[in-house]
């Protein structure tokens, strides 16, 4: 990723975004990080964040009148949070702070003149910001004292006025403020502000101060604008002339990036849908505790998380996509260390569900497969995380499992049968029906039991991808390019990207072309569908099964997340393989998107949900019944796939073709061998195949070594194929093996060095 | 290189059958992704024949390949 995408990605997620409060406070109050402090009842936290920020705190937080209220996203449910009376309540309650320590001197003097809120505010920032100023004036704060006790109370002027002397600001009132004192002060001082209305008045010169930074015909001298009465507004025109001062004795431009000074539209998103109305809390006098605090708790403590909400994977690494993006680049930067980012890189399921659901349309599938790419194309790539199912894809590719044949009988091909190596592997028996129901209709139907290749794209690997497309291609130009029909929605996308030149056609649409088979058994239930997410995009696709269903009379019912928005079962992305872990807690998830049982089109979908004991129907289940009770067939294990495979291969040959028997058996296939409820368990668990305890008991047979165990008997033997250690503890059993448990190991045992 | 010592390397209860000889805890060296370890395992003393517990496989064992896989 080069430093230019980075800063792209991150600006297109936008949870770090400012409130919509804080943008629109002149001043930049942090109303969300106070309210969530005063929603716990720390008062003096809450205190010291309206501190930080404001000029003369004891008096303005008493006085402001609040224009965030009117921005502020609770607005719309209930009205906005009362962040003027929270503040009065803080202010009444919470321990004064000393003021901010002012920054070291920067040896520049300057002035203002006249002691209304907008003079003190500006005074305050120059001190604050280490300038030497002195506030020339008939009375500090003269257009605060006519206020009620109760608005401001005694003392509190005094307080914030030994606070300005304590910034290090001389005060000299009884001035007064007229046209000598401004041509002195313009002559001694490095800039000037005029807070006097009055006096801005009697100068015929003068005019209106320039609006972006406060300025007028004289330089150096800069004015705060006439008739201003919102005490917020006077203090934000003194932060204006202050930044402005500090700029023009700095002699850098007064004018360059000053739009997010004063308000300013934020570009964050609050999703409020889920968000129940609740009306302010308005007391009669002031706020007690209780409604403070109860004020306070309203607050939505704004942020975006869209994508986090709706995704297990995006939720499991803890941060949002803005942190996860520069996480990758800083992975991608690593000469030497450890990238920590791997297995996040590699465990999103490339859904696209955070793209539709992001106000932003954050691609992070995008992301993350950009980044498997890298890692693969650097050799960086851990080679543990798609090993498996690499493995899986090239048993289905390979001679036990892959077949493509013209129909029986036939020497050309019309159309041509594309199950899809999932559907093969959980059930064979409907890949059977569906091919000969195929057959039936339309005649010269060949068969390719081949894996689409989708698994190679998901691992990062293009070459590997390429490779295996170019396979699917030959074979299906040897057949003489016919219409491909499929029914995976996986299969449908990656063909369809793939093999651009070819007529891929979905066995959804065909089905509401032709009608629904006679097999089709007519049903009066509800259920729940699940829309794989390859999917998401193929409004056709996606109409056609509902119009299925109802045609079947199914009622059917769409989960939270459906159709364009639909959730990964956990398998996309192959994040099963490489996080296996967080994949179980995703079908978990989505097991639980619905009460009723599902009705999906995808292998793999239907094997997820099934594996957490969820009832799931394939859609082939409804249109070619004949087994008791589908949806509760359980998920067949890791070698049943290839087992499956491979025999829908055998019998299909024999049935069909009437060709007899396979290529001939590797010997460890003949090794007889049975397992225990724990060994089965364990070898599902840890991706452990029947073939590779098969291997490991033909080693054993033929070397005699094992270890013994003294107390059970059992044998423990080892064996490594490729990569990959295998352990197997068996005991001997009838003529063959019966194994107890089984686990493995990458690290090579190169050797005793005895 | 020194030689690392792991409590899950207990293979207690099991003895080399090809041998018949007790297992005796031993230097082997181990390699993964370029790296090479020396770890004081359970090895018959007559045949070498080195053995890796569960416990050492799925735990430490497990944790040390991915440590090397992000390298
Ligand atoms: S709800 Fe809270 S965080 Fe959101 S705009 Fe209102 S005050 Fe700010
Ligand atoms: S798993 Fe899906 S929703 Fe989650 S980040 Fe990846 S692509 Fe987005
Ligand atoms: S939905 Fe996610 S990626 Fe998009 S802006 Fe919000 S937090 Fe960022
Ligand atoms: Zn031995």
């Amino acid at each position: 990723m080069e430093q230019a995408e980075l800063r792209k990605w991150e600006h297109k997620c936008i949870q770090e975004e400012t409130p919509q409060c804080t943008a629109a406070c002149p001043l930049h109050v942090d109303a969300r990080t106070f309210c969530s402090l005063m929603g716990q009842r720390r008062w003096d936290k809450a205190w010291s964040v309206l501190a930080r920020t404001l000029p003369l705190p004891g008096v303005l937080a008493r006085l402001c009148d609040a224009p965030c209220r009117n921005e502020c996203v609770r607005k719309d449910a209930g009205g906005g949070i009362e962040i003027g009376l929270l503040e009065r309540f803080c202010a009444d309650n919470a321990k004064p702070v000393p003021p901010p320590r002012p920054l070291p001197s920067r040896g520049k003097s300057t002035a203002v003149l006249g002691g209304d809120l907008a003079g003190l505010c500006a005074t305050w920032e120059l001190a604050r910001r280490g300038f030497d100023v002195t506030l020339y004036c008939t009375t500090p704060g003269k257009d605060l004292l006519g206020l009620p006790q109760a608005t401001l109370p005694e003392g509190v002027l005094e307080r914030e006025l030994e606070n300005l002397a304590k910034l290090g600001a001389k005060i000299e009132s009884d001035r007064a403020v007229d046209e000598a004192l401004l041509n002195t002060a313009l002559e001694e001082k490095d800039a000037v502000f005029l807070a006097s209305d009055a006096l801005a008045e009697a100068l015929s010169d003068l005019g209106d101060p320039d609006e972006l930074t406060l300025g007028t015909g004289r330089s150096g001298l800069f004015a705060a604008p006439r008739g201003e009465t919102s005490p917020i507004l006077k203090a934000a025109a003194g932060r204006r002339a202050a930044n402005s001062m500090e700029r023009f004795t700095q002699g850098v431009s007064l004018v360059a990036n000053r739009e997010l000074e004063g308000p300013y539209k934020t570009r964050l998103y609050t999703n409020i849908a889920g968000e129940e109305p609740a009306p302010p809390v308005i007391p009669d006098g002031g706020y007690n505790e209780v409604e403070a605090r109860d004020e306070a708790k309203r607050c939505l403590q704004c942020e975006c998380m869209e994508c986090v909400k709706n995704c297990e994977y995006l939720k499991h690494f803890k941060s949002y996509p803005k942190v996860y993006v520069r996480q990758i680049y800083n992975n991608e930067s690593i000469v030497m260390g450890t990238r920590q980012a791997n297995t996040m890189i590699n465990s999103c399921m490339l859904c696209g569900l955070c793209k539709e659901i992001c106000p932003e349309d954050f691609p992070m599938a995008e992301v993350c497969l950009q980044a498997r790419r890298t890692l693969v194309d650097t050799g960086t790539m851990p080679p543990s995380a798609h090993e498996f199912a690499l493995r899986d894809m090239a048993f289905a590719n390979g001679p036990k499992a892959a077949l493509v044949r013209h129909a029986p009988g036939e020497d050309s091909s019309e159309y041509v049968f594309f199950p899809g190596c999932q559907l093969t592997a959980s059930d064979p028996e409907n890949v059977e029906a569906a091919y000969a129901d195929l057959r039936k209709r339309l005649g010269k139907v060949g068969l390719m039991l081949l894996c689409c290749s989708a698994p190679a794209e998901w691992s990062g690997r293009q070459a590997l991808m390429n490779e295996a497309m170019d396979d699917i291609k030959q074979q299906w130009k040897a057949l003489g390019s016919p219409r491909i029909i499929v029914s995976c929605p996986t299969c449908l996308k990656t063909l369809r990207q793939g093999l651009p030149e070819a007529e891929v056609s979905s066995h959804w649409s065909l089905f509401r072309a032709l009608g629904l088979p006679e097999s089709a058994a007519g049903q009066n239930t509800s259920l729940a569908i699940n829309d794989p997410c390859a999917a998401r995009h193929d409004t056709v696709l996606l109409e056609d099964v509902r119009d299925l269903l109802e045609q079947l009379g199914v009622s059917v019912v769409e989960p939270k997340l459906s159709g364009q928005y639909t959730e990964c079962c956990g398998y996309g992305g192959l994040l099963d393989s490489a996080n296996p872990e967080l994949g179980k807690a995703v079908r978990e998830r989505r097991s639980k998107a619905a009460e009723e049982d599902f009705v999906t089109y995808c292998a793999m979908c239907r094997d997820m949900l099934a594996k957490t004991g969820k009832h799931a129907l394939h859609f082939y289940d409804l249109l070619y019944p004949g087994r008791e009770n589908a949806g509760a067939r359980p998920s067949p294990g890791y070698s049943a796939r290839r087992e499956n495979r491979a025999r829908l291969k055998e019998k299909l040959l024999a049935d069909l073709w009437r060709e007899a028997g396979q290529a001939e058996k590797a010997p460890f296939e003949s090794v007889a061998v049975e397992f225990t409820e724990t060994a089965l368990q364990n070898m599902e668990e840890r991706r452990i195949l029947k073939g590779d305890v098969q291997k490991v008991l033909l080693q054993t047979q033929k070397t005699g070594k094992r270890f013994v165990h003294k107390e059970t008997g059992h044998f423990l033997a080892s064996h490594r194929p490729v990569i990959v250690t295998y352990w197997v503890e068996y005991e001997e059993k009838n003529g063959g093996f019966l194994v107890h448990n089984t686990w493995s190991h990458r690290m090579h045992v190169r050797g005793a060095g005895s | 290189m020194s030689v690392i010592k792991v409590p899950e390397a207990d293979a207690a209860g099991w003895k080399c059958d090809t041998c018949n000889a007790e297992l005796e805890q031993l230097p082997v060296e181990l390699e993964y992704l370029d790296s090479l370890f020396n770890v004081e395992l359970p090895v018959c003393p007559k045949c070498d024949m080195v053995l890796i517990p569960e416990n050492l496989a799925l735990g430490k064992m497990n944790q040390v390949e991915h440590l090397l896989e992000d390298k």
